[in-house]
């Protein structure tokens, strides 16, 4: 079942907490205490924009245990206007390809079912083709 | 540190042994390497394996192995470290005799992939990755290379085909190899028209998946007997370096900084410069990593690994590479991957390399990576 694994990343897979470093004001996600830039301990929370876009995509053909329904998919390197990189799926694409330096911004999605009788469904962050402006108008 | 020398391999085919299991492919590797060694006794063995624990629902392969091999009671232990565990093995039986603590050991690679099919060897393959943040939104080993060569062509410019030479070049050189999966050379068409695994990648840029073992006997220099039945090999350098495992963590994801490190570690641990090494063994299990590996060591300037690299790399070349097929055409044996590259230069430095042979070879050097290059052990093999 797994419950704990995953409801123990609930800050991070619908909210992309993170940190940011009070030393040297690094942003940071996921979270990992120590700041990858100056090693000192950082552990401020810090909720990410989730306004990114695309560096590198591909599509998975071959789907790990799990994820077969929804295959193929695509699956993108982001990287988020304050710096750091998250590995997350596409979504609502459309007829739209995606490609490198496509805005996006993140989504709450069911990522997939764990199975089981009782299997319970992992939500989590993808990103789509941004709608930012759109809904401003 | 004592000197350290190899007096014994062995290893099975790369196949998909349907009717094997793991003890049973372990045993024959095992079984051929102490042949070799001679009536020496190893004092410990060390399993490498990646895969096992999800693939075989078998862990504690340490004494499974030592009982079935009927090395009763000895030292035994599972070193993983995803696809470099078969270098990291060695390296820890390496360290243990050259510390003086063992003064022979066995290090056995074994992996058994065709037992599980399709989504459940993706999904183990994906728990090398960072499961909460790389495997769960549904990335795989194989999507992951595919963004590197995505990256590669658009940095560099560089062709559709810069990866292409890679292949051909495996290929070619496994039709020599017995213990090879593939033994058939392709061509440019061949590649061309590859099965889309993940774009841009096809099934040329990716090595298969397979079963196999290899296995190695280690010995410290002032325990050899006076006759050994095969020449015997110094390990003349050993070294081992990581990277962040997540590659959405590194600055540069193209940079492959744990191969630099441990490459160059290990010649300076041998006292050998670059020039001086006769054929290399990268880690090929996704064509990417080749051109990203010999432009981080400095066998290539940045984004020209591909250029020439035929001509460079083949068995006449400057530097020999993948010289008896590589992962991408011997095959992927998992945890054996690391042990199949010693055993290979071995083959080479012993003259035992068929129509492979290097001519004159004195000095490989052979790289496992875990991941793209997030753990890389490197070892110097050098013929006295």
């Amino acid at each position: 079942m797994e419950l704990a694994r995953h409801w123990r990343l609930k800050k991070q897979r619908y909210a992309l907490q993170g940190e940011v470093c009070p030393h040297c004001q690094t942003k940071i996600f996921p979270p990992r205490d120590i700041c990858p830039a100056c090693k000192q301990e950082a552990r401020t929370d810090h909720t990410f924009s989730g306004r990114g876009k695309v560096v590198a995509f591909t599509v998975v053909t071959q789907p790990p245990k799990g994820y077969e329904a929804q295959a193929p998919y695509v699956v993108a390197l982001v990287e988020l206007e304050e710096g750091p990189r998250v590995t997350a799926q596409l979504t609502d694409l459309g007829d739209e390809e995606p490609y490198i330096g496509m805005p996006v911004e993140m989504v709450t999605r069911k990522l997939r079912t764990v199975e089981g009788e009782r299997g319970i469904i992992v939500y989590g962050y993808k990103f789509r083709p941004r709608l930012t402006v759109a809904q401003r108008a | 540190m004592r000197e350290v020398w190899i007096v014994g391999i062995g290893a099975t085919p790369v196949r998909e042994h349907w009717d094997r299991s793991l003890r049973d492919l372990a045993w024959e590797a095992m079984h051929r390497a102490l042949e070799e060694a001679a009536g020496l006794q190893p004092q410990a063995l060390f399993v490498a394996n990646m895969l096992a624990p999800l693939t075989a629902h078998q862990t504690h392969l340490g004494t499974l192995l030592a009982d079935y091999a009927g090395l009763e009671g000895i030292e035994a232990v599972t070193v993983e470290a995803a696809g470099a565990s078969g270098g990291m093995a060695l390296r820890q039986a390496y360290l243990a005799v050259a510390s003086g603590a063992l003064d022979a050991a066995l290090v056995v690679g074994v992996e058994k992939f065709t037992d599980v099919v399709g989504p459940e060897v993706e999904g183990a393959m994906a728990a090398t990755l960072d499961a909460d943040y790389e495997a769960e939104p549904g990335l795989t080993p194989a999507a992951q290379a595919a963004w590197l060569m995505q990256m590669y062509r658009e940095r560099y410019n560089a062709p559709e085909t810069a990866f292409m030479p890679f292949a051909l070049l495996a290929h070619r050189h496994a039709v020599g190899n017995p213990y090879a999966m593939f033994r058939r050379a392709i061509s440019e068409k061949h590649y061309r028209h590859g099965a889309p695994v993940a774009p841009p990648m096809t099934i040329f840029d990716m090595a298969p998946y397979a079963d196999g073992a290899a296995a190695v006997f280690l010995a410290a220099r002032d325990v050899l007997p006076p006759e050994l039945p095969r020449p015997a090999v110094r390990i003349a350098g050993s070294a081992a370096a990581t990277d962040r495992l997540a590659l959405h963590d590194r600055e540069d994801p193209l940079a492959f900084t744990a191969a630099a490190r441990s490459f160059h570690r290990a010649l300076e641990e041998a006292g050998a410069s670059p020039h001086q090494v006769d054929f290399f063994e990268p880690f090929d299990l996704f064509g990417v990593y080749v051109p990203l590996t010999l432009e981080a060591v400095g066998y290539a300037d940045p984004g020209q690994a591909w250029q020439d690299a035929e001509r460079r790399f083949g068995l006449d070349g400057e530097l020999p590479i993948l010289t008896l097929g590589g992962q991408k055409a011997r095959g992927f044996p998992g945890g054996a991957a690391g042990v199949f590259q010693v055993v290979e230069a071995v083959w080479q430095l012993r003259g035992q390399a068929g129509d492979n042979q290097i001519a004159h070879a004195r000095v490989g050097v052979v790289q496992a990576l875990g991941g793209p290059a997030s753990t890389a052990v490197t070892h110097v093999l050098q013929r006295p």
